[in-house]
């Protein structure tokens, strides 16, 4: 079942056109890799998709429901949580307090509770630390908090702009490892952006290309990584 | 030693009113980046708010003389009310636009409360008597403080405390907290904007409401320009402590408060009169000393 459809959706900055015309469809409890050269306008589009930037043209749905012309915290709402790129944590508030604002939408507050055990029982490293301010986390438990975090939402979509960033290989595949984990265990759907293919090679999935604000490719991770029509149309090769 | 005393008095109950100023600027500079220059106008506009509108110089006092238990919740709320209703009617438009252009707009909607109250009131200050008998002095130590001084100081604590507890203890406050630190990640987890920034504006309304009661009750006139003067202070200590550190804040707001009644103090009988280009020339050095703020917080920077 198709849980988010994008129809056409252009964004501009000013004059500069970042996205022309992007469709694409996402299954519930799959997994869509975003990938694509820097400026290419990935993160443009999950930036449209949570309505933090304007769509001019096209629309956005969620579960049947049009989002495009909300508010983030309409698409938030529901069930659509976004790790934006540069993950963002709120440095002066508790490692809790961050946690917690996740969950603030949530009509069942015992849930909550019980999701914040969860939490921490997945990444039981910052329960240790729950009562510190979050600024002080390294660059790896940075990226559990906010996964964490995205998690109190209670979403049923997370869409995650390049988790590997700045990240050691070994933390990398730990935070990829709980991803999957969750997505098995809940039904989360999962849509990443990452600009190394091997990483949707390791995964699978399915994989959408990105050039200069066009959606140029796309098929399933493992065939398309394992060819080079993905380093073609990654460069642009053999078109003009 | 009561000398001291008497100095350390004038000198928190002065910063009382700087801080609780700067800390209604600094609230909403924290949510909106918008550096709200109406503020000093609120502060007038409460105090009018007490009186009937007529140009006589003894003031025709309408509100005002309700009892206290009514009067002073009134007046918090006609605060809060005006700030709510300037959010919604002037700000929400401007939300997205730059620094600059909000700026401009509070200075045209300060322009426009001021106006509105001359138009109702005229220019000649009035004086209007409100718990006069606060000023009757008691005895603190051996020094004789006037009893509105120690009345404010602990009104501030009061405030201080309250809206730590809070930002601190509640799901609002936990929510404006994020919202100063970084606005759209608070979205994306679906912290409601409207709600952050009008709850924002409310509680930099009542703070305004506050000074405009203990400025009326100090001065014992209602005066349209009384409340640009503390407002002016106040936003050079929200720029001192750091723009959009609470504490910052407030702590600069009783410096600025300290150093003035010290210089009024220690200056030289003929330097006295040029009092205040002292107090901002040790405004200026400290900001070449250090061009953040005291208390600079971290996330001013950046948002998504
Ligand atoms: N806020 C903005 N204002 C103006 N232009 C922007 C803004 N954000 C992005 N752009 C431009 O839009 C284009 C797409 O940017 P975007 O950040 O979506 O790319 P990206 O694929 O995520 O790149 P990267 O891999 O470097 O993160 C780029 O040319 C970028 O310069
Ligand atoms: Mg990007």
């Amino acid at each position: 079942m198709t849980i988010l459809s994008v129809d056409g959706i252009t964004v501009r900055y000013g004059r500069l056109t970042a996205l022309r015309q992007a469709s694409l469809k996402v299954d519930e409890g799959e997994t869509l890799f975003i990938t694509g050269p820097n400026g290419a306008g990935k993160s443009t589009l999950l930036k449209a998709i949570a309505g933090v930037v304007p769509v001019a043209e096209g629309a956005i749905t969620l579960d049947g429901k049009v989002i495009s012309g909300g508010s983030p915290e309409d698409t938030a709402r529901l069930g659509f949580s976004m790790v934006p790129e540069g993950r963002h944590v709120f440095g002066s508030l508790t490692i809790e307090e961050n946690l917690m604002l996740g969950a603030g939408m949530r009509k069942d507050r015992a849930r909550a509770g019980d999701d914040l055990a969860a939490v921490y029982e997945v990444f039981p490293m910052l329960k240790e630390r729950r009562d510190k301010p979050a600024g002080v986390l390294s660059g790896g438990q940075q990226q559990m908090l906010v996964i964490g975090r995205a998690l109190m939402t209670g979403p049923r979509l997370i869409a995650i702009d390049e988790p590997s960033l700045g990240l050691a290989p070994k933390v990398i595949d730990q935070v990829y490892e709980t991803l999957l984990e969750l997505r098995d265990k809940r039904g989360l759907t999962l849509v990443i952006v990452e600009q190394s293919s091997t990483r949707a090679m390791m995964t699978g999935g399915r994989m959408l290309l990105l050039r200069s604000g066009e959606i140029v490719l796309e098929g399933d991770a493992r065939s398309l990584a394992r060819g080079d029509t993905l380093k073609k149309a990654y460069f642009g090769y053999g078109e003009h | 030693m009561t000398a001291i005393l008497q100095i350390i008095f004038d000198a928190l109950s002065l910063g009382s009113l700087y801080a609780i100023g700067a800390l209604g600027i600094a609230l909403i500079f924290g949510v909106m980046r918008l550096v709200n220059f109406a503020h000093g106008d609120y502060i007038s506009f409460c105090v009018f708010a007490m009186l009937w509108p007529s140009i006589d110089a003894a003031a025709v006092v309408f509100a005002g003389n309700l009892p206290t238990f009514i009067l002073i919740p009134l007046i918090l709320a006609i605060g809060a009310g005006l700030s709510v209703l300037s959010e919604i009617l002037v700000f929400r438009r401007f939300r997205n636009a730059n620094p600059a252009t909000m700026m401009i707009a509070s200075f045209a909607l300060g322009f426009v409360l001021k106006h509105f109250l001359l138009m109702l009131f005229s220019s000649r200050p009035k004086s209007i008597d409100l718990w006069s008998n606060l000023s009757l002095p008691v005895e603190v130590a051996g020094a004789r403080i006037p009893l509105l001084q120690v009345i404010t100081i602990v009104i501030t604590i009061l405030i201080l405390l309250g809206l730590t507890a809070f930002l601190k203890r509640t799901r609002f406050g936990l929510e404006m907290r994020a919202a100063a630190e970084n606005f759209t990640m608070a979205r994306m987890l679906g912290v409601k904007a409207n709600r952050v920034i009008m709850l924002a504006f409310a509680i930099s309304g009542m703070l305004a409401a506050a000074i405009g009661l203990i400025l009326a009750t100090q001065s014992g006139t209602a005066d349209i320009q009384m409340g640009v003067s503390v407002m002016l202070v106040a936003f050079i200590a929200t720029v001192i402590g750091g723009l959009g550190s609470l504490p910052g804040a407030v702590i600069a707001g009783f410096l600025i408060g300290g150093v003035s009644v010290l210089m009024q103090v220690i200056l030289p009988l003929d330097a006295r009169p040029f009092r205040d280009a002292f107090v901002y020339g040790a405004v200026i050095a400290c900001l070449i000393w250090r061009p953040q703020g005291l208390f600079a917080p971290k996330s001013a920077k950046q948002r998504v």
